[in-house]
């Protein structure tokens, strides 16, 4: 196993095997997405409630969740690069930051959006929509981090115990919900019992987020292959690949 | 060599650090002129209205307090590592993570108890009720020394950096904003008439928390800006 992570860990197959793997994860990302959006838009039912509005939801809840999953993918990361010191998994974390940034800021305007017609006002300070946003200054701060440094080394190691310092943040927003009565809904998918949507509206979520995780597998894939780029622009293997 | 015990050497670098304060007394303060400067502010630029003011009172302690904190923090770690001494101490063998320690708790001292001490007085000036003062002051404390070490981290991480207080901040407010939620509700809880005790001890777990896994991160950056 460990001779396989030195491979991989090496830029020069880890720049191949990314390439290779990228289509399978964009292609099936689009025809996903693509699908998930026909079903959630046109084929699912209206909710008695909120009639059309809900379904914004489609795009608001699976970018919500991919915010928190693309910072645990990143502190783990960046975890792996500074107990072992591969230098490939820092490239991943700095690869990352920007998609969760992205990600978080996504969910954070869906849910003003939704927010307008269902609450009457498009931001409220409550506990899900405060920690949200302070993940977007957790992504930012680690970006800021990440730029200040002229050595990537330093840079990449300083940024790395950051990250794992903010990974404290995601418990508080996935529970705040659950700890604090708030405005934002309680949980309705991630509950151990029984879901509380109907599964009409629940199957094209599930799809929507298995679409969103592809397109983040597809992006990781092309982002990385760029930070290998950047940061093996003078090495030899370069020349020889191309 | 002779090693000495981590306790001698964390109570060195301490009576050390309160010695160096002693002599530039002036730079220490600062962030305390700072804390009533701001604290002035508000009355100002909102209304002096007592009944009013009260009702921010538990908020702008809390804001404040956060901000001269952080005022403090930028010079924490700078002089020693730029003089040499921190290389020194990543070198002596003693457990690094227990002298960045005592360097924080002497900084605390310096700047979290002065103004956990006048926070009554200016609470008072902006309409705190005296019932209040207790919860006040336990939450200040907690809070400080939490901020201390949270401000450690960010210290550490930024001493190498260009345009370090900027960034200093960018990277502690977010992680500080759990302990002003709970702080100024504790102290508004107080103000009226509720028990206080779920958002202290709240603020106590992070406390511990921070307490016990922060050295650990702060002797990491250390190493990180030494190193290179």
């Amino acid at each position: 196993m460990w001779l396989w992570i030195h491979k991989f860990g090496s830029p020069p197959h880890a720049y191949r095997l990314l390439g290779k793997l990228a289509p399978w994860f964009g292609w099936p990302a689009l025809g996903l997405i693509l699908l998930a959006t026909w079903w959630g838009l046109v084929k699912a039912p209206a909710d008695y409630q909120q009639g059309d509005a809900f379904r914004i939801l489609y795009v608001h809840a699976p970018s919500a969740w991919m915010s928190m999953f693309t910072y645990v993918v990143m502190a783990v990361a960046a975890g792996i690069g500074l107990i072992w010191r591969i230098k490939l998994a820092h490239a991943a974390a700095a690869a990352a930051a920007p998609i969760g940034a992205a990600f978080t800021f996504l969910a954070l305007v869906t849910g003003s959006i939704w927010g307008k017609p269902m609450w009457g006002t498009w931001w409220v300070w409550d506990a899900r929509l405060t920690s949200e946003l302070l993940l977007l200054f957790l992504y930012l701060g680690y970006m800021a981090l990440r730029a200040s440094f002229d050595d990537p080394q330093r840079a990449d190691r300083a940024s790395a115990v950051l990250a794992i310092v903010g990974v404290i943040n995601v418990p508080i927003i996935h529970y705040s919900v659950v700890w604090w009565s708030t405005l934002h809904q309680a949980a309705s998918v991630t509950k151990l019992d029984k879901p509380s949507i109907a599964l009409p509206m629940l199957i094209p979520l599930f799809i929507m987020i298995a679409g969103f995780q592809l397109y983040f597998g597809w992006l990781i894939c092309r982002r990385l292959r760029a930070e290998i780029l950047r940061r093996e622009r003078n090495a030899s293997w370069l020349k020889e690949a191309n | 060599m002779r090693r000495a015990a981590v306790s001698a050497a964390a109570r060195l670098v301490f009576t050390r650090d309160l010695t160096l304060a002693w002599r530039r007394w002036d730079e220490v303060a600062q962030p305390l002129i700072f804390y009533v400067v701001v604290t002035t502010l508000f009355p100002l630029a909102t209304t002096p209205d007592l009944t009013e003011l009260r009702k921010i009172a538990g908020g702008v302690l809390w804001v404040a307090a956060l901000l001269s904190s952080l005022l403090a923090l930028e010079s924490l770690f700078r002089s020693d590592v730029e003089d040499g001494t921190m290389e020194q101490w990543v070198l002596s063998g003693q457990p690094l993570g227990w002298l960045l320690l005592a360097k924080v708790a002497c900084h605390w001292v310096l700047t979290g108890l002065p103004l956990v001490v006048i926070s009554p007085i200016i609470g008072t000036a902006l309409g705190l009720p005296f019932d209040a003062w207790g919860t006040l002051i336990v939450s200040l404390l907690l809070g400080t020394a939490t901020l201390s070490v949270l401000g450690g981290i960010g210290a550490a991480l930024t001493v190498g950096v260009r345009r370090g207080s900027v960034l200093l901040s960018l990277l502690v407010l977010p992680l500080a904003m759990p302990l002003l939620i709970f702080g100024s509700r504790a102290v508004t809880m107080a103000m009226d008439g509720d028990s206080p005790a779920g958002p202290l001890q709240l603020l106590a777990a992070i406390f511990f928390l921070v307490l016990s896994l922060g050295p650990l991160a702060m002797s990491a950056a250390i190493r990180i800006s030494v190193e290179s």
